[in-house]
């Protein structure tokens, strides 16, 4: 028998969990119909997390694509359905080709698999990051750098350590609801071995009392622990947190049960958030936001 | 006798690509260094070698600490395969985040080349700054004439100086220390 997940209207890493709570209480060989009728908006995190859902099921789900023209356009600029059509079944009526008009899509959806591709997406993310980064966050050029450099760092934490292959986007918006900002946002989502089983995966390593997802958490993005024992490993989380505080951002890595996030001080996120709905895998977005008129954007 | 490497030139040459030139992702850093110590290795007496990031828009951390931080390490160690130095140049503001994070998280330091000036940058005891320092003020000196240059002891200049020279910062020519990047012929 067919399940129905419902998607919330507004599709982001907070909503997302509503999705989540609906499957996990589903075998995993459940078939899925995941109603994405009613969206009117989803985030790049809320897109490629739709994506690596549908990879963490035996059977392949089905998706029924919104009503709305503009959800529906967007999505197609994104190169969602492009995807989608991969992981699942589409029901409903969807633009085949992608828009090519302006967008604010930095990086439509990516898959990420190898060394290659890491690349590929710096590469092409790079001068449009600095048309936006510089000119509507209004940020110093030195945070172009960064920004391309955590881009990279994350989604080789797929590369190095997820064993399949995930996904990446990247798109800026005026967050109106949450910030009254403009922001960029990176999205780098997978369904592989996620952070706990990766950790496990360190010769000798011992579980502590209390090791969970949480836990695993704590350890890679807050002391920059890594499954590789070298000493220059685990650079690449650490990298990034220090990115996000230095322009004022968010960084969030959810893992299993739990997720982790540095927050600003404009968010009232939680630094922890433990007793999730499961999701392999990690699922890693970054916030950077426009700078505060007079303000900058430094801490 | 001096080498040339373009960082951007072996990036190419082993992504087999020329559209990027950035240096990206760990298994990148790995092959471009395995490169630059087969270039290295042509020289079988004793080289300096310039490692060119002029041509590099940019480098993440861990592309810099298998470039970086493995290339020094390898020949600052104890079984290091050849008697070798570098000199880094081109190394700008865009590239500096990640390389200076790598030799912090290693405690290692380089010397630089910007605009015909030379300097050592990274992680180094107060002693060994001030003598690498000195030496490259003065020239060619040996420990006697570094210690009246930083007003210390004999003996506690050549112990920083050692270990300059140990961590490939300093080498020795005909008895007396020079800092890596004073001769480049």
């Amino acid at each position: 028998m067919t399940q129905v997940i419902t998607v919330p209207p507004s599709l982001d890493d907070f909503s997302f969990e509503q999705v989540l709570d609906q499957v996990a209480a589903l075998p995993a060989d459940a078939k899925l119909l995941v109603d994405a009728r009613h969206v009117r908006w989803a985030s790049p995190y809320g897109l490629t997390a739709l994506l690596t859902l549908a990879q963490t099921r035996s059977e392949r789900p089905t998706l029924a694509v919104p009503e709305l023209d503009e959800t529906l356009s967007y999505w197609a600029r994104a190169a969602f359905f492009q995807h989608a059509e991969s992981v699942y079944d589409l029901t409903g009526s969807y633009p085949k080709r992608r828009d090519s008009g302006e967008s604010n899509v930095l990086l439509e959806i990516t898959p990420i698999a190898k060394s290659d591709d890491v690349h590929d997406v710096v590469g092409q993310v790079q001068e449009r990051a600095q048309k936006i980064i510089k000119t509507e966050l209004k940020l110093e050029s030195k945070a172009i750098i960064g920004f391309a450099m955590t881009l990279s760092e994350i989604c080789q934490n797929i590369t190095e350590h997820a064993g399949r292959g995930g996904w990446v986007a990247v798109q800026s918006y005026r967050w109106t609801k949450r910030l009254g900002r403009r922001v960029v946002v990176i999205a780098v989502c997978d369904a592989g071995l996620g952070f706990r089983r990766s950790l496990e995966s360190m010769p000798g390593h011992l579980p502590t009392a209390r090791w969970d997802d949480a836990a695993a958490l704590e350890e890679a993005v807050i002391r920059g622990v890594s499954r590789f024992r070298e000493r220059g490993r685990g650079q690449g989380l650490a990298g990034a947190r220090n990115y996000v505080g230095r322009w004022n951002g968010k960084l969030s890595v959810r893992s299993g049960t739990a997720r982790i996030s540095i927050v600003p001080s404009w968010d009232d996120d939680v630094p922890l958030a433990e007793g999730l709905s499961p999701f392999p895998g990690a699922q890693v977005q970054v916030i950077i936001p426009e700078a505060v008129p007079g303000g900058g954007s430094e801490r | 006798m001096m080498n040339h490497i373009d960082v951007s030139s072996v990036l190419r040459q082993t992504l087999a690509c020329d559209l990027y030139s950035n240096l990206v992702t760990r298994t990148t850093g790995a092959a471009v260094r395995t490169q630059i110590e087969q270039l290295v290795g042509e020289s079988r007496e004793r080289a300096l070698t310039v490692i060119d990031f002029s041509q590099v828009s940019m480098i993440d951390f861990s592309c810099a600490d298998e470039i970086v931080a493995k290339l020094l390490m390898r020949y600052a160690a104890d079984d290091a395969p050849q008697d070798a130095y570098f000199l880094f140049r081109g190394v700008s503001d865009d590239h500096w985040d990640a390389i200076e994070a790598v030799l912090e998280r290693h405690g290692l330091a380089l010397v630089v080349e910007h605009e015909e000036c030379v300097r050592v940058v990274g992680v180094l005891s107060d002693d060994e700054r001030r003598a690498w320092e000195a030496i490259h003020r003065i020239g060619p000196a040996d420990a006697q004439d570094v210690a009246i240059e930083t007003t210390t002891d004999a003996a506690t200049a050549r112990e920083a100086l050692d270990a300059l020279c140990r961590r490939r910062l300093v080498m020795q020519v005909d008895g007396q220390y020079v800092a890596v990047g004073d001769l480049r012929g």
